[in-house]
């Protein structure tokens, strides 16, 4: 059973090393590169499933009898353009974060988010 | 024609956007998005006629039968949100051109009705399709243009706003995602109808348990349930008014489509409430949503955040209906997901009226506003009374059906908590009413004019459809009743 | 084996704080994926996440690090409330792992059920050699759909964010600017002048021969743009944009869209339902041939103009902020 199993859990690891990153780092890039490991191990999860012993790509060829199975390859690929697709947009967003706020780590941009609270709060009551 | 209507339905926005993007000016990008809107709602009015009269309607995209291909799939609960979502779309476009002339940079405005449109696009495919990874790429259609939108407000706390979203959708949809890829592990299938036959024989495995609980989590994520719901906040309240007006309506009754469609569809709703403690668990974080979100209102002093704190606390009234796993109950919900949407639309395209003269949306900008701007600021008034649930409005439906619901089933400590709940959502509503009648305009304020007819149109046609469908209910509680028994497998 | 390195890389990005060493880490990462995914069998997806994985996702975070500073600050709050996530997370998957049918059985449900009729009917239906291309092109040929239309989204959204009106008398100025410092890459200039023709080249037999190998309108629009990207880093942006302008490169991505969908809206006008490729001509593996050939084209059209408006737009904010720079220091310096 470990055997058979264990691919799944190194993936399984993988997926959560990159959710800790997401999580547990300030910094907005880590945080992006944390979220791309993360989509890659399922990637990879999803690819694992469908090999199959003996079998070679899914291409036709004559002498072939074994072929690994096609339709996770099909949605991988999809899920690997909307990765990039989402990394793109999350770099914009930190470029533009950076010109705003001058920073990039979520603590600094946080103390600044609650000043500005303050003084609007502040603005109130003057 | 009649038998492409499925696709149509989502091929006249997604066709319409790159078209959008090469018109070059702004009146004309705002003029076409608002005809292609229009047209997805006409066809959604005829597809909800066909499916009442035939039944299900199922296309097979390329020709290619299911589950080879990929289905659409359109029964009376899919029918009744493309119906809902397409009108608030383009009740609110209607809006557009005037509120973004004051929020958003000319020069972006047909990339704004591009993402407009693209968003559309993707809360329809959603919604229309029958494939469930079909449904995760029109997910994140919908996502990447959301994360684009409201990066678009002028604050730039709508960039950090936009960027926590991204994570937690992110995150969300991966979840999914991984959902998905256990149950076709299981099963060998991504068809929603074939899902639904194959996954008894290993309902009991638990790669099929986890694939449950990921893809509960993950649409958890999209619909703001507590304690998911810390990205929703600031999202409506940086972003562009008109974003807010259109997401505060359509997003997040979108992913309760995609909670009801899982647990009762591909899942079954014995399997769905019986593997993990679904009841309990949903009642629970709905009250507490309810709660935390009512209370965190109160003490707003940006009254868009005040009004999407409210949103989060209408979630949990619609979570809650649905964990009452009655016909009574999921009634109740889909009627909330309906009049809601006319509720919040009408608010938030209000705020959107006061923003454009206003310039802000602080408390203190709206000391006397209830002179200034009579009608804006009435449309509020009865939109908080539609939130709080006073009888003649659609609020008082939603209320009024799940709290018979709760009590049908003995819930009745529940309902006082419901009732608690509107309490707390009068607090809210009367902290704004008294500060803009009764209080007089603040010195040093210059004076604002009510707000142009390109607002009043729209916000006045949701507020009279609010007081018209509180008091003649049938097309919203006959779609939300039938839809619901479709679902439990009830022949009316 | 791999999948060892591929956990020791992700600790080891985990752990360093200097950004440029963990963007580079992360293309490893994404070039060590996609080894393993070879291995896998699954050869387009390697081929994919190859040249976006270990190219274009590690050139986009160069570009924007090179904006946003090296480092990270020490500081990582919230370690705790990480590890409760990831451990209940991780604990759950692994238990559901647990029922699963072993790595690489074969009669485990998901090779019995769909996937038999592609592997065993596509070529009478589809007549296409590449089982992966005959399933994304024709079988789930909206979902790939969707997946332009995601990519399209995503360029509209860089657009939104990042781009900045040009005026034509700065394009001037800094070309020179660019240039001197160009002169110093002499070797690398040429060496990529005799190399771009080739990529292109290569862009294309990768875009038509999707059909008997690994490929595709994605991996070949990427390459194209890889080829377009190689040159406007090397001579300047400015000279890039005179050739490839704003305006012309969002036309082909909007074109790249219409073209996939009117194939579609031709199989409806010719009586079938959207995208059946089969009525599109007389005899069904035409059809097939036909429509996945313009879907293809309108794939590779769309991603290669996608990419660049991406690289493109980045470039251009960092040409700005560079440029603010340099006045905000003469400024400086006269005052």
């Amino acid at each position: 059973m470990l055997m058979g199993l264990f691919n799944y859990w190194i993936v399984v690891v993988l997926m959560m090393i990159g959710l800790y990153i997401v999580i547990a780092h300030g910094n907005l890039i880590k945080k992006i590169i944390g979220l791309t490991t993360f989509q890659t191990s399922v990637f990879i999860f999803y690819i694992s499933m469908a090999k199959v012993d003996g079998g070679t790509a899914p291409i036709l060829a004559d002498d072939i009898i074994q072929y690994s199975n096609p339709l996770p390859h099909v949605l991988i690929l999809t899920a690997i353009v909307v990765g990039i697709a989402t990394t793109a947009m999350a770099l914009s967003l930190v470029v533009r974060i950076k010109e705003a706020y001058g920073s990039i780590e979520e603590e600094e941009i946080q103390q600044q988010d609650n000043q500005i609270q303050e003084d609007e709060k502040n603005g109130r009551q003057a | 024609m009649i038998a492409h209507l499925p696709v149509l339905q989502v091929i006249l926005p997604l066709m319409a956007a790159p078209i959008c993007l090469m018109l070059k000016r702004a009146q004309l990008a705002w003029l076409f998005s608002l005809i292609v809107s229009g047209l997805a709602f006409g066809v959604s009015i005829l597809l909800l006629q066909q499916v009442m009269t035939s039944g299900v309607i199922s296309y097979e995209l390329g020709g290619w039968e299911a589950p080879w291909g990929i289905e659409y799939r359109i029964d009376k609960l899919n029918a009744f949100v493309l119906l809902i979502i397409t009108a608030i779309s383009t009740t609110v476009l209607f809006s557009a051109q005037a509120s973004i002339a004051k929020e958003i940079v000319t020069s972006k405005h047909t990339v704004f009705y591009t993402l407009y449109l693209l968003s559309l696009t993707g809360m329809l495919g959603i919604v229309v399709t029958g494939d469930a990874f079909n449904v995760f790429v029109f997910l994140e259609i919908s996502s990447l243009s959301a994360y684009a939108l409201i990066a678009m407000g002028n604050d730039r706390r709508a960039l950090w706003a936009s960027y926590q979203y991204l994570i937690m959708g992110t995150i969300g949809a991966t979840f999914i995602l991984i959902g998905i890829g256990l149950m076709y592990q299981m099963t060998g299938t991504l068809n929603m109808e074939d899902l639904s036959q194959r996954l008894p024989e290993v309902a009991q495995t638990r790669t099929v348990f986890t694939a449950f609980v990921f893809i509960i989590v993950g649409v958890c994520l999209k619909l703001a349930l507590f304690p998911l719901h810390l990205w929703l906040p600031n999202a409506y309240a940086y972003a562009p008014s008109i974003v807010t007006a259109f997401f505060a309506a359509t997003a997040t009754k979108v992913a309760i489509y995609l909670l009801i469609r899982f647990t009762f569809s591909v899942f079954g709703f014995s399997f769905s409430f019986t593997i993990i403690p679904l009841q309990t668990m949903f009642m629970a974080l709905g009250l507490v949503g309810i709660f935390i979100a009512s209370t965190s209102a109160i003490y707003q002093s940006n009254i868009k955040l005040l009004f999407a704190y409210s949103s989060i606390a209408q979630i949990g009234y619609m979570v809650v209906g649905f964990s009452i796993n009655t016909v009574a109950g999921l009634t109740a919900t889909l009627l909330h997901l309906f009049n809601h949407a006319l509720m919040k639309s009408a608010i938030f395209l209000a705020l959107a009226a006061a923003m454009y003269r206003l310039g802000n949306v602080q408390l203190n900008n709206f000391h006397g506003l209830g002179r200034q701007m009579p009608l804006t600021m009435a449309a509020i008034v009865v939109g908080g009374l539609s939130l709080i649930g006073v009888p003649l409005t659609v609020g008082f439906v939603s209320k009024w059906y799940l709290l018979t619901a709760l009590l049908e089933q003995g819930w009745w400590p529940v309902a006082i908590l419901i009732l608690l709940g509107s309490i707390l959502t009068v607090i809210y509503v009367w902290r704004l009413v008294e500060v803009a009648y009764f209080k007089e305009p603040l010195a040093n304020k210059a004076p604002v004019k009510e707000a142009p007819l390109y607002f009043l149109i729209p916000i006045w046609t949701l507020i009279i459809a609010n007081i018209y469908f509180g008091i003649d209910t049938r097309l919203s509680v006959q779609g939300a009743q039938m839809a619901a028994m479709s679902l439990f497998g009830v022949t009316p | 084996m791999l999948l060892i390195f591929l956990v020791v890389v992700a600790i080891a990005i985990i752990r360093m704080k200097n950004l440029f060493a963990v963007v580079m880490l992360t293309g490893i990462y994404g070039l060590l994926s996609a080894s393993f995914l070879v291995v896998m069998d699954a050869v387009d997806v390697a081929f994919t996440e190859a040249a976006v994985g270990a190219g274009i996702s590690t050139l986009l975070m160069l570009v924007v690090i090179s904006m946003t500073g090296h480092r990270e600050r020490t500081t990582r709050h919230k370690p705790l409330l990480a590890l409760l996530v990831v451990t209940i997370t991780g604990g759950l998957l692994i238990y559901g792992t647990l029922d699963m049918p072993y790595f690489g059985s074969a009669d485990a449900p998901i090779h019995n059920h769909v996937a038999s009729r592609y592997i065993n009917d596509s070529m009478q239906e589809i007549g296409v050699p590449n089982i992966v291309t005959s399933v994304l092109a024709s079988y789930r040929a909206f979902d790939t759909f969707g997946e332009v239309v995601v990519i399209f989204t995503a360029g509209i959204g860089v657009l939104a964010l990042l781009s900045i009106a040009h005026r034509p008398e700065d394009g001037d100025k800094t070309g020179s600017f660019n240039d001197s410092l160009n002169e110093q890459h002499l070797i690398v200039r040429i060496v990529s002048k005799i190399l771009i023709p080739f990529i292109l080249l290569f862009a294309l037999y990768v875009q038509f021969h999707g059909d008997y190998g690994p490929g595709g309108g994605f991996q070949a629009g990427v390459i194209f743009a890889s080829a377009i990207i190689l040159y406007s880093m090397l001579f300047g942006l400015n000279i890039a944009r005179k050739v490839i302008n704003q305006p012309f490169i969002q036309f082909i991505s909007a074109i790249g869209v219409l073209l996939y969908g009117s194939v579609g809206l031709a199989s409806i006008l010719s009586g079938g339902n959207f995208f059946d490729y089969n009525v599109l001509s007389n005899d069904h593996i035409t059809g097939q041939h036909l429509g996945i050939l313009l879907i293809e084209l309108g794939v590779g059209c769309t991603v290669a103009s996608v990419m660049i408006i991406i690289f493109f737009n980045f470039a251009g904010r960092r040409e700005m902020q560079q440029k603010n720079e340099r006045e905000h220091n003469k400024n400086q310096e006269l005052s």
